[in-house]
């Protein structure tokens, strides 16, 4: 899917590598993890309720609408979330398995 | 309060934009050590928000012409830090009993207060249209803040709608940063502006701004239409946005391509934390919007409690910084401190002329009430829950309920994730239409905590040592 | 139809709850005429802020067959209201924590005496807990499982009770506040701040928190102690934990419940409960029940401790001092009758109360006992 954001400037930054549903996700120091994955991917998650893919709304932490799921089922609101090395994020809701955490 | 030694009085502000520096600078100056509490990673709020440590674009490339002013809030903020203790990244999610409850880093951290100055600020105001739920539909903050503190472009070719002075603002941002902008469509007519225009004149700058924006947006060849009437975002569910359809105020019906829409209709004041603290609301007719209730400097209905910048009253962000200074010596008159009644009198003066530049923007970029009773019943009105139009007029029909919370109780409208931000004004024009009873009879969404999502692994000293107290005591 | 026309009825009842509503609908169907007379709005208060629990097992066994009597009511409830109350029967299990091994035993018993009134539970421990119920905490020890339980949406069952008696003809008055309710010869005069008349030879006091108001004037004071719940919700994630699970624990602060719904969403309640105040009608959650509560339901499904709660919740309960209600007729007044000082247990009830006194007032007697939540047996508090 084609990307949704488009960089303007300020792309001279180091490279972060993420992975977004297992695919190589190259992202810049300092963006947020909504702007790496979106930068990269069309959307960030699904809606609950069968409205479609969601891909953010306010960028300022207000509508709640960018929270992903990462890897190990940990949850990350997009917007306000630096990226880092290494970070493993799913547009869908991982597999739970309970007793990993007991 | 009274009577308590300045370096004993513990005040906290909640946020870091232009109110909560200033309110900051203002109490430290008097000898008052501040606590500052800001869900930003640095301080400067929405509108002088700050770029990443490694960007390097200019002041005057983020911030056009209020470039300055933002360097003097970023300035005084940073001359302040060791006089204050100040928390950036840390949410206040419920207020009670004269103690804030913040989490940071899922830690808890409670902080009791004398006086608290409330400096939430604002969000988009959004009136919904038909396929606003769909990826690649913004807010128009949202859209500057991806500019400003990103470097990115929200979408190849973006369409802006909606109405008020950051439609042009970030527009015109958009396009000078290189951005494809496919048109401004705007919902107020033109000839409101000119009508608005003498009061428009107390903030004559602003006011050429303003026109300087549209200006340039027309020079490049981008469509600024006025007195439009969006009926629908089209796309499809996989790949989002692909265009929107719109009536133009002569009834002609036309669609337009892009791939991105950034929306808004002015500003919203964020009111959960004044709501916590138990303050008194009144219902501005002008507007339609609930504001929490105070006096001339600031001063909220509850005890020790101040509010001050567009969380107050949607006034702007140079308002914002006068008020951050006015509710700051309240609180210090409050405390017995003694503060120059003239200062207090010629800010009381600055924030009138805010008030009535503010009152031109409202007139000359009025909320298109009209629009709720117009959308299609099957226009998702809590993104959040996904809950159309139609679903909450049901509740209004079929269920009998004509007040706020009781159609929330019954449709989830405004019970999601957001708590209502996007969703509860204009919902509350749709049950008011259905009804037919004035918007002001359907009422207000009561605050509820947590402002904001809280983890559940959220770790709290105080809390464990509760528990264990328990259960020593029972063994 | 104005007031004035429909002031005289074969019932009155204040307090327009789950109780209040419930009965005015089953009156309706025996064809008695009832005016509901609300406060506020038709299920604002515990009926419609309360847990949702939809639950038989952990009741005194003396309560089974009142519980017993709401578990057709609450399966055929949609078809019987004409709207969904979004009742699921997706089981409900108690459990107890190892520290606690001793009420492992006394699941046991329960199970055993809770057999004779229809009710099958299921004990587990061991590896058969665990294989069931992977989500639960390495303190979980034992539990009794129920499948035949299950829960409901409060913010919508009261009101539908409301909404369809008054489809039967019911007179429901919503937003009117009594202010005085006395016996008149034959009737029952029961006075509304606004001044509005309505007269009864029967009445039922349905009204919660606030009953005692109403009880006092027929010198029946009781002993109800207004308190909130301690409420919570998460963000909607998959839906897997399909059963209501609640600790069995003498201490407040640990007795943490959970339920997920459909949609996702998995709503928390308990540990500790806060003051409320029925004078302004509001209920405020203590943050500092909250991070008690967190902390409890991590200690009962880790896993949890992943994800955010989006917004908490009190509203106004009534408790008696010995956790049972106040049911049956005055011991006073002729005519008179109670159905509150459920709080804490409630919900599940609702209908069968509303049915049971219904029953009670169109034919004089009830086939379910309930002599033993006679208003007698409350002594008044000593000031």
């Amino acid at each position: 899917m084609a990307p949704r954001f488009y960089r303007l400037a300020e792309t001279g930054r180091k490279v972060v590598n993420l992975t977004l549903d297992g695919q190589p996700v190259a992202a810049l120091e300092g963006d947020t993890l909504m702007v790496a994955l979106l930068s990269a991917h069309g959307h960030l998650r699904r809606s609950e309720f069968g409205d479609g893919p969601r891909a953010g709304f306010c960028l300022m932490g207000a509508c709640q609408d960018c929270w992903v799921w990462t890897e190990d089922g940990e949850r990350l609101r997009s917007c306000s979330t630096a990226v880092s090395d290494g970070l493993n994020i799913r547009t869908n809701p991982p597999e739970v398995s309970w007793s990993d955490v007991l | 309060m009274v009577g308590r030694a300045l370096n004993t009085l513990k005040v906290v502000i909640i946020g870091a934009g232009p109110a909560g520096v200033r309110a900051a600078q203002t109490l430290v100056a008097a000898g008052v050590r501040p606590t500052v509490i800001d869900e930003g990673r640095r301080a400067g709020g929405q509108i002088y928000r700050r770029q990443p440590d490694n960007f390097t674009r200019s002041p005057e490339t983020l911030y056009g012409t209020e470039a300055s002013r933002a360097q003097g809030i970023h300035d005084t903020f940073d001359g302040l830090v060791d006089q204050i203790d100040y928390l950036p990244e840390t949410l206040v999610w419920n207020i009670s009993d004269g103690r804030v409850f913040a989490v940071s880093e899922k830690r808890e951290t409670t902080i009791e207060y004398d006086a608290l100055i409330i400096c939430s600020g604002a969000t988009d105001r959004l009136m919904p249209v038909k396929g606003w739920d769909m990826a690649g539909v913004y807010s128009l903050g949202g859209s500057q803040v991806a500019l400003k503190s990103q470097a990115v472009s929200i979408g190849q070719r973006v369409i802006f709608m909606g109405t008020g002075p950051l439609l042009y603002l970030v527009a015109s941002q958009y396009l000078k940063a290189g951005a494809g902008v496919v048109a401004v469509l705007d919902t107020s007519s033109f000839i409101k502006r000119v009508v608005a225009a003498p009061k428009l004149m107390s903030a004559p700058d602003a006011l050429i701004n303003g026109l300087k924006f549209t200006l340039a947006l027309k020079a490049a060849g981008v469509p600024v239409l006025t007195g439009i009437r969006p009926l629908e975002i089209t796309g499809d569910a996989d790949s989002g946005v692909s265009g929107l359809i719109f009536e133009t105020g002569a009834g002609e019906r036309h669609e337009i391509k892009g791939d991105a829409v950034a929306m808004g209709y002015h500003l919203r004041p964020e009111t959960q934390l004044a709501d916590l603290t138990r303050c008194e609301f009144a219902f501005d007719e002008k507007s339609h919007l609930w504001y929490p209730k105070v006096d001339e400097d600031g001063r909220a209905t509850t005890a020790n409690v101040y509010l001050a910048g567009d969380g107050a009253r949607i006034l702007g962000a140079r308002a914002a910084e006068v008020s951050g200074k006015l509710t700051a010596l309240a609180c210090l008159k409050d405390a017995g401190v003694s503060v120059s009644d003239n200062e207090i009198m010629a800010l009381r003066q600055d924030m009138a002329g805010w008030k009535r530049f503010a009152a031109g923007l409202r007139e000359a970029f009025p909320w298109p009430a009209e629009q709720a009773a117009k959308l299609p019943d099957e226009t998702v009105v809590c993104r959040c829950e996904a809950i159309t139009a139609g679903e909450l007029r049901r509740t209004v029909n079929a269920m009998g309920a004509k007040e706020a919370n009781r159609a929330k109780a019954f449709s989830r409208v405004g019970m999601g994730r957001c708590q209502g931000r996007y969703c509860a004004l204009a919902g509350a024009e749709i049950i008011a239409a259905a009804a037919g009873i004035p918007v002001s009879e359907a009422g207000r969404l009561r605050g509820q905590a947590p402002v904001k999502p809280l983890p559940i692994c959220i770790e709290d000293d105080e809390a464990a040592a509760a528990i264990s107290t328990v259960r020593e005591l029972t063994k | 139809m104005s007031q004035s026309v429909n002031n005289q009825s074969d019932v009155i009842i204040i307090g327009g709850g789950l109780m209040g509503a419930s009965a005015a609908f089953f009156l309706r169907q025996r064809n008695r005429s009832v005016t509901l007379l609300e406060t506020g709005l038709i299920g604002q208060q515990a009926s419609g802020v309360n847990f949702g629990n939809v639950r038989r097992q952990g009741r005194p066994l003396f309560q089974l067959p009142l519980a017993g009597r709401a578990s057709p009511i609450w399966r055929n409830m949609n078809a019987l209201l004409g709207e969904d109350v979004e009742y699921i029967q997706s089981g409900h299990m108690r459990v107890c924590y190892r520290e606690r091994a001793e009420l492992a035993d006394s699941f046991e018993t329960y199970a055993r005496e809770a057999r004779q009134y229809g009710l099958d539970l299921e004990i587990l421990s061991g590896n058969a807990l665990r294989q069931k119920f992977p989500f639960l905490g390495p303190d979980v020890y034992a539990g009794s499982y129920s499948a035949t339980d299950g829960h409901a949406n409060p913010r919508l069952a009261a009101p539908a009770f409301g909404r369809a008696a008054a489809r039967l003809g019911g007179n429901i008055c919503e937003n009117t506040e009594v202010v005085r309710a006395e016996k008149d010869g034959v009737d029952f005069r029961v006075t509304a701040k606004d001044g509005r008349v309505f007269k009864a030879p029967v009445l039922l006091v349905t009204a919660g928190a606030w009953a005692n108001a109403l009880s006092e004037q027929f010198g029946e004071p009781v002993p109800l102690t207004p308190r909130g719940p301690n409420m919570s919700v998460t963000e909607p994630v998959p839906y897997t934990l399909m059963p209501t699970v609640g600790v069995s624990t003498p201490l407040e602060i640990e007795t943490v419940y959970f339920r997920q719904i459909p949609r996702g969403n998995i709503i928390i309640g308990g540990s500790t409960r806060a003051a409320s105040y029925p004078d302004i009608r509001r209920a405020y959650v203590k943050p500092e029940n909250t991070l008690t509560q967190l902390r409890e339901i991590r200690r009962l499904v880790p896993a949890l401790g992943r994800l955010n709660i989006i917004r908490t919740w009190s509203g106004i309960e009534g408790y008696m001092p010995d956790s049972l209600p106040a049911m049956g007729p005055s011991g006073t007044t002729s005519g008179l009758y109670y159905a509150f000082g459920f709080s804490g247990s409630g919900f599940q009830v609702g209908p069968a109360v509303g049915d049971v006194m219904a029953e009670l007032i169109d034919e004089g007697a009830t086939t379910t006992p309930i002599e033993m939540y006679d208003i007698r047996r409350l002594k008044p508090v000593v000031v």
